[in-house]
This record gives structure tokens, C-alpha cells and sequence, in this order.
């Protein structure tokens, strides 16, 4: 296909590795983690970083920094996670994680493409650091406050909108998950981003099928999904989000003037980590009930 | 006394001139919250967002983190009400400077509960990080543009517009956390914030006439308070203070004064004039102000109930004060 070489599969394809593997080793050892977003997200970040998004470069690997404070008028210390995806610059992409449950992969995927120090892993969840459980703006590669599921894409929004006056050539990528577009404030973004033609913001949706509650289809049903999508003015895909070929296509086709792009990307929240389907449709976070299952786990990872 | 129509319509469009990072954003309520002059004048920096609050307030944060500054209009129920969530997570942790004009307080709208902000400084002013500011004539609705855009974070302003009186002379700017006293005296310190200061002035007038010594300050900055002037006049009054809002007395400009006092340890009555933990209805600004007891005869009111004795004020000594006509051509809506 053109444009796409093999030599950057193989490194997504080991990258996507790395994100299970050390997802899988902090959930052993902390006896629980997001162990199945891990394993849905694992192939869309890790192309995203290394094929679809421009970012800056980072010289080394970072230390996250401790805990400096919350933002505010009088603490000049505070600081957000972005310079982990590099410096800002009109010609770069940045890149906004919207459901920052997912930072734990957030995490191991910054350490495999060696933009994060892995022993910063070990501030995870830590009291007095800022690698937090639930990512916040100061969490590395994290640069606003997403947390709360709805406000990524409108805050993602509002930085395309500043980009595309100020004439930057650098595009805004939201990675969402597809539990969030149940929350309103998405499509209210989504009717914005289409109203002012944001062709400068992109999303990979990772499309697992799965929420807190359970199986989406059970707790609330967003389909047709991408049908929806494309009525809200976006040019949406929906592809298999573990084929890279097929998660890379769309950046590759003639860009749809006026239209913010949308890849649906349909993901197994198993995938590599088989085991983890015994436990569906409750998939949301892998807590380990029993040393026994404990174990298990740890024999898997020693497989890999 | 001088009533002004539509100030904020020329103002904002005069003091925009040469600051090409302000955007405003509306919200459907283009006239309403009278952006429409600006829109006109400077379309490349007007962002229509249509009723869709919660995006407005996370897209206007976001545009701060790219150098800019949205100005946000709308009702100010539909600010703190709808988008809470979206001011506290994606503009007041993030310290973000998003200024947002808060139309409609309390009794101004005959829009009933739906659109009247009886709670709105109590919500805001739990939040950290946030600035609360409250116009209350002319000359604050001109001023408050640059007190507000000179702080450095999210600024909550309880706006004013149609036909608004003049009380303050032009240069006497709104400035923060200082309050403006009006009248000196040492029997009585009346705090008034927003509208209730026309009122408690027409109040003071007859009073004074009768005799008593009356400290009236006019307070704009409700967060941050530090204002020692504002203490100092409590304690050097003899009966005591009474605070004056259209506004929940809970969490408001009286909650803020009896924790001032209580923290400095002044040892002074505090009256409370405000709305009485109620939600109000839709009906004119005058039978609302009268209902709730937010007028001057309130003040009166409470004023004899402090010393001890009715003034015997006839209401004929009152001058009247500016009533504003609901059918206004300063207004698109009867709103």
C-alpha cells in the first residue's frame, strides 16, 4: 500500500506488545489495573504515536515531575503532562487523551516509544506524584482535564478553533473511547466542530464495546454509532481497530475539506490477554479476588 | 439621576478595539446579553455556539490554552446551572482565564425560576480559583471589562443591562475588592451589592433626613474579599450591619460578611436582606423587589427592628426609584 512501509508496523506491532506486557506486569503486582483498555487501545496509540500523529520529539526519556501544587494564581509551579509528547509547535500535532481512565496505557505507551522513563511507572497511583490513576493535565502526556467523560472533545475543540485562527498547519487528535459518546456535551462538541469546519481535528475511537456497568449494548445502546456520527458532519471510518493497514488508511485518503475526520476503531478488550474474557461483560477494571487468580495472571505474563 | 440604555453594547465594542485575543461567545442570547453591536462590528470574533452551554464552556477553555480570551454570554443560570461541571474541570482548576458575563440576576427578569440567578454567587464562590464580580450600575457595567481582564484566572461577573442608572460618576471605576462608600456615618454600616444599592441609597436619603448616621458601602468584588474598610465601618458601628442582595442570604454577600466577621472576631449585629432561601416567579422587577422584601422599604424595615424603634418613614419620602419598563426597546424580549 502506499505510504506504508514495514518497518513501522514492526514497531507498532511491538510497541502494542510492550503496552500489554507492562499494563499486565502492573496489574499483577498492584492485584488489579485497566488491564482490558490495555488491551483494546494497545495497537490505535501506539500508531497513533508512532504513524498518524507529527509530534515534537522529547531529547530523552522524562521523569515525571512530582506534584507541584494545583494550578493557580499564585502557583507559578504548575505544569501540564504535554512536554512528554514533546515541545508545541504550529507545524505539531498534539494530542489529547479523552477518557483519562486510560492513562495507565497512556503510560506504558509513552515508556515503549521511549518518551517516558520506565521507572516513572513505579510513581503510579503514588501519593505526592503526578503519574495518577485517573490522569489529570499535570499526568504525563496529559494536557487538559479529561476525567470527567464529555469535556476531552469540546476542550479539544476550543484548541483547533484557536489553531485554525492562528493559521497553524499542526492538527489536534483526540483518542476517545466509545462508552463517552453517550454523554451529550460530546455531540454538542461534535455540532461545533462540524459548524465551524475543524478539518484540523482528528479521533480514534476505541470501540470495545464496554463501560463501568458492563456491556454498552446492556447499559446504554449508542448504535448505529457511525451512522450518527457521519449525520453530526464528520468523516467517519470504522475500521478493525488492531489492523494496523486499516487504522492508518483514512489519514492516507484525500482529506474531506471542512470535515473533522472520525475512525471508529472496533477493538477486542481481550485481545493478547485471552483470559481476560472469562470475566465479561465486567471488564472495566481487573481486580484479582484471589491469590490463585493472582497467579494465573502472573503465569501469563511470564509467557509472553 | 442619569439612566444609561444599553451600555455594555458600546462599551464592549469601544474597549474590544484593540485587543484582537478577545472572542465573544453567545450562546443563542445574541441581543439578549447585548453582543449583537459587537458581532457586527467584529464578526471574525464572535463565535456563535448556539444553546449548548456545557461545549461553550470547555471550547472557551481550550481557547485560553492558545493565547485567547473568550468572553462568554449568555443568562446567567445557563453559565453555573448547566455547565458546572465543565467551569470547575475544564476552567477553574486549570486557573484558565475565561470571562464569563452572567446576565439576568435574581429579580431583574420577569423569566421566572428558569431564569433567574438566585444562587449563583453562592455556587461560584466555592469554586477555587474563581473571581466573582457584581455590577451594579453605569459605571461598573463599563468598568468591569478591565478589572476583569486583568485577573489572572476565571472571572464570574453578575451582569447588568437594558436601562441601568448612573450612581458612581465615570472616572469612580470598580476596582478589586475595594468597596465604595457612598455615605459615611457610625449608627448603621449597610453593605449593598448589584442592584440593591439604587434601593438602600433611596433608603439612606430619607433616613438621614430623620437623623441617623449611615455607613453605605457598594461592593463589587464578592471573591476574593479582603476589604479592611468594609470590617473597620462594621465595627464602628453602633447598632450593627445590614447586607443588601438580590440574591440567595445564603452563600451570598451576607453568608460572606458574617464569616468576615466572625473571623475577626467583630462582635456586631448582621441582618441579612436577600432572598429568604425561596425560589421566586416570574413577575416584574418593582412587585418582586417589594414581594421578597428587597426594596428600600425593607431596609427601612429592618433598619427601625435594629435601634429599636419604627423610623415613621411615609413612603412618599422615598424618591422614587428608576423602575425600568418591561416592554423596553433596550430589550429584545420581555425577559
Amino acid at each position: 500500500m502506499i505510504g506504508i512501509q514495514p518497518s513501522w508496523q514492526e514497531e507498532v506491532k511491538q510497541v502494542a506488545y510492550g503496552i500489554r506486557r507492562r499494563v499486565l506486569e502492573h496489574t499483577v503486582i498492584n492485584k488489579g489495573g485497566y488491564l482490558s483498555q490495555a488491551c483494546s487501545a494497545a495497537e490505535i496509540l501506539a500508531t497513533m504515536y508512532i504513524r498518524i500523529m507529527n509530534l515534537g520529539k522529547t531529547d530523552e526519556p522524562l521523569m515525571p515531575l512530582p506534584f507541584t501544587g494545583v494550578p493557580g494564581p499564585n502557583n507559578p509551579n504548575a505544569f501540564t503532562g504535554a512536554i512528554f509528547n514533546g515541545p508545541k509547535g504550529p507545524q505539531y500535532d498534539r494530542f489529547i487523551l479523552s477518557p483519562s481512565q486510560y492513562a495507565l496505557v497512556l503510560y506504558a505507551l509513552l515508556i515503549e516509544v521511549n518518551r517516558m522513563a520506565p521507572e516513572g511507572l513505579h510513581q503510579f497511583n503514588v501519593d505526592g506524584y503526578t503519574v495518577e490513576m485517573i490522569g489529570a493535565m499535570h499526568s504525563p502526556g496529559m494536557e487538559v482535564m479529561t476525567g470527567s467523560l464529555g469535556q476531552g472533545l469540546s476542550q479539544a475543540a476550543g484548541i483547533a478553533m484557536a489553531r485554525k485562527l492562528r493559521g497553524d498547519t499542526g492538527k489536534v487528535w483526540v483518542f476517545m473511547s466509545d462508552g463517552e459518546w453517550q454523554s451529550g456535551q460530546n455531540w454538542e462538541a461534535l455540532q461545533a466542530i462540524s459548524f465551524y469546519k475543524l478539518d484540523n481535528l482528528g479521533i480514534y475511537i476505541d470501540a470495545n464495546g464496554q463501560q463501568c456497568d458492563g456491556a454498552m449494548c446492556e447499559v446504554m445502546n449508542i448504535e448505529p454509532f457511525a451512522d450518527r456520527l457521519t449525520a453530526f458532519g464528520a468523516k467517519v471510518y470504522r475500521v478493525d481497530g488492531h489492523d494496523l493497514d486499516m487504522l492508518v488508511k483514512p489519514i492516507l485518503e484525500p482529506v474531506q475539506q471542512g470535515k473533522p475526520l472520525i475512525v471508529i476503531a472496533d477493538t477486542i478488550p481481550w485481545r493478547g490477554i485471552e483470559i481476560l474474557k472469562e470475566r465479561y461483560p465486567k471488564l472495566h477494571y481487573v481486580r484479582f479476588f484471589t491469590e490463585q487468580e493472582r497467579e494465573q495472571y502472573a503465569a501469563i505474563l511470564k509467557s509472553l | 439621576m442619569e439612566i444609561l440604555s444599553k451600555v455594555h453594547a458600546r462599551n464592549l465594542v469601544e474597549w474590544a478595539k484593540n485587543k484582537p485575543d478577545v472572542y465573544v461567545l453567545s450562546a443563542d442570547l445574541t441581543n439578549s446579553t447585548e453582543i449583537d453591536l459587537f458581532r457586527d462590528t467584529y464578526p471574525d470574533r464572535f463565535l456563535s455556539m448556539g444553546v449548548a452551554e456545557q461545549n461553550m464552556i470547555s471550547f472557551a477553555g481550550g481557547m485560553t490554552r492558545e493565547g485567547l480570551y473568550p468572553f462568554i454570554h449568555t443568562f446567567a443560570v445557563f453559565i453555573y446551572r448547566r455547565a458546572y461541571d465543565q467551569i470547575a474541570i475544564s476552567v477553574a482548576y486549570p486557573n484558565l482565564p475565561v470571562r464569563m458575563f452572567g446576565f439576568l440576576p435574581g429579580v431583574t427578569t420577569p423569566g421566572g425560576a428558569t431564569h433567574q440567578s438566585i444562587e449563583d454567587i453562592s455556587i461560584m464562590r466555592s469554586l477555587p480559583n474563581m473571581t466573582i464580580l457584581e455590577c451594579g450600575d453605569a459605571t461598573d457595567v463599563e468598568s468591569v471589562l478591565d478589572l476583569a481582564h486583568s485577573i489572572n484566572g476565571p472571572v464570574y461577573v453578575r451582569m447588568l443591562r437594558g436601562e441601568i442608572p448612573r450612581l458612581f460618576a465615570q472616572q469612580d471605576k470598580m476596582q478589586l475588592n475595594q468597596a465604595r462608600t457612598i455615605s459615611r456615618g457610625n449608627d448603621i454600616t449597610v453593605l449593598s451589592s448589584g442592584i440593591c444599592t439604587e434601593e438602600a441609597m433611596y433608603a439612606i436619603q430619607a433616613m438621614q433626613r430623620v437623623g441617623l448616621s449611615i455607613q453605605h458601602m457598594h461592593i463589587t468584588t464578592l471573591k476574593p474579599f479582603s476589604d479592611d474598610q468594609v470590617l473597620e465601618a462594621i465595627a464602628n458601628s453602633h447598632y450593627g450591619v445590614i447586607t443588601m442582595e438580590n440574591h440567595s442570604i445564603i452563600g451570598g454577600l451576607g453568608t460572606i460578611i458574617g464569616e468576615q466577621m466572625a473571623e475577626s472576631g467583630i462582635g456586631k449585629k448582621l441582618v441579612r436582606i436577600g432572598l429568604k432561601d425561596t425560589f421566586i416567579h416570574g413577575a416584574s422587577r418593582s412587585y418582586l423587589m417589594r414581594e421578597y422584601h428587597l426594596d428600600a422599604a425593607a431596609l427601612i424595615e429592618e433598619v427601625g427592628k435594629l435601634i429599636g424603634h419604627d423610623l415613621n418613614i411615609d413612603e412618599d419620602e422615598l424618591a422614587r426609584a428608576y423602575v425600568a419598563p418591561i416592554h423596553s426597546n433596550a430589550k429584545v424580549e420581555a425577559l
